[in-house]
């Protein structure tokens, strides 16, 4: 039996979530999976908590507003306390069908890769999101080539799987701010197997994304300098 | 006693007897009023000692007394920002942990109260 934690972090999500937790309830794996899911509140102003608790779920509320990262870490602390076999970010505005989960695990029960990354790059159609954004996302490809001699084309994706050890990297080390981009960096210096599984992933229902101003040079140059440094330092 | 050196002895009396004040009250931590009292026996130590500005630049080359002043002082300011900088990034991160770890604490505390009013 491989027991599995569904990681939704949510930021005032209250509108997307009730649809999200239906369908991820209803989702039928194969069976030697045991899934549970946590909504991790990040300090929301709306009522996300309170939808949550409707649902037979964990829900990980927390009291101070830790952005991305810090939400998405607490929810592998959880997988990693206990004892869960694998861990599946998925965001709580739509963006991520649950259904598409069960292609990650088809790859994993056939691979047994580290980290799996749904992409939606690697197959046509689906939403594939701005100009700008997609402009952005080249740039971290080859940046991401560049510092760890992969080639992953959705290193912006925050639908992954991650396994046992990926799990225990991720609840020590998991970045703080730009967690999508520079993680990858993270593992692959760690010695972890980083795959893409093409997905179809759909517009965003409700709330923002976490990453407001992709189009603005700032945020490019916020994640290259925390890539890099996460490159140089130390393993510890 | 020039006019300007009694104006900066008397501001630094009020400035030391301020910093004294929030330690007392507890709003400012000993260990950084150090650097706040050094300042103000620095700048103590010359309005006293006129001839001591003087003296200073000629040790260091610098060619106008008061340029010294600027120089040393933006450079204190720059290193005491990164320092505040450090403790701020380490105060955060200690704040990162400890919300999660209450968020984890909470949700074992919930399902140990489902549990207890199951049985």
């Amino acid at each position: 039996m491989t027991k599995i934690l569904i990681i939704i972090p949510c930021y005032n999500e209250g509108n997307s979530l009730p649809l999200i937790l239906e369908q991820l309830l209803h989702l039928k794996l194969p069976a030697h999976f045991k899934m549970e899911i946590a909504v991790v509140n990040d300090c929301s102003k709306d009522d996300t908590k309170w939808v949550a608790s409707l649902y037979p779920i964990i829900l990980l509320d927390l009291l101070v507003n830790l952005g991305i990262g810090g939400a998405v870490q607490t929810g592998f602390l959880y997988a990693r306390e206990n004892g869960f076999d694998l861990a599946c970010q998925i965001d709580g505005d739509g963006q991520h069908p649950p259904w598409e989960l069960i292609k990650l695990l088809d790859f994993y029960d056939q691979t047994k890769t580290n980290i799996i990354i749904g992409s939606r790059f690697l197959d046509e159609g689906g939403f594939k999101s701005s100009f700008a954004r997609r402009l952005g996302i080249r740039y971290f490809h080859w940046l991401n080539k560049l510092l760890t001699a992969k080639n992953i084309y959705d290193s912006t994706s925050g639908f992954r799987l991650f396994d046992k050890a990926g799990i225990a990297l991720a609840a020590e080390k998991y970045p703080d701010e730009f967690p999508e981009p520079a993680s990858l960096v993270l593992f692959s210096k760690y010695g972890l197997s980083i795959k893409e599984v093409p997905v179809v992933m759909s517009e965003r229902l409700a709330g923002k994304s976490s990453i407001r101003n992709f189009k603005s040079v700032y945020y490019c140059i916020k994640v290259t300098i925390s890539m890099l440094f996460i490159f140089i330092r130390k393993k510890t | 006693m020039s006019r300007i050196q009694v104006i900066t002895i008397i501001i630094n009396c009020v400035f030391i007897g301020y910093i004294a004040r929030l330690i007392t009250k507890g709003k400012l931590r000993e260990e950084y009023a150090i650097v706040w009292c050094l300042c103000t026996f620095i700048l103590v130590l010359f309005s006293f000692w006129t001839k001591g500005l003087n003296l200073m630049s000629k040790i260091f080359g610098v060619f106008d007394p008061p340029n010294l002043v600027f120089t040393a002082f933006i450079f204190l300011i720059l290193i005491y920002l990164l320092h505040l900088s450090v403790v701020s990034s380490k105060s955060q991160h200690s704040i990162t942990r400890l919300t999660q770890e209450m968020a984890l604490l909470k949700e074992k505390m919930k399902k140990g109260d489902d549990a207890e009013q199951n049985n």
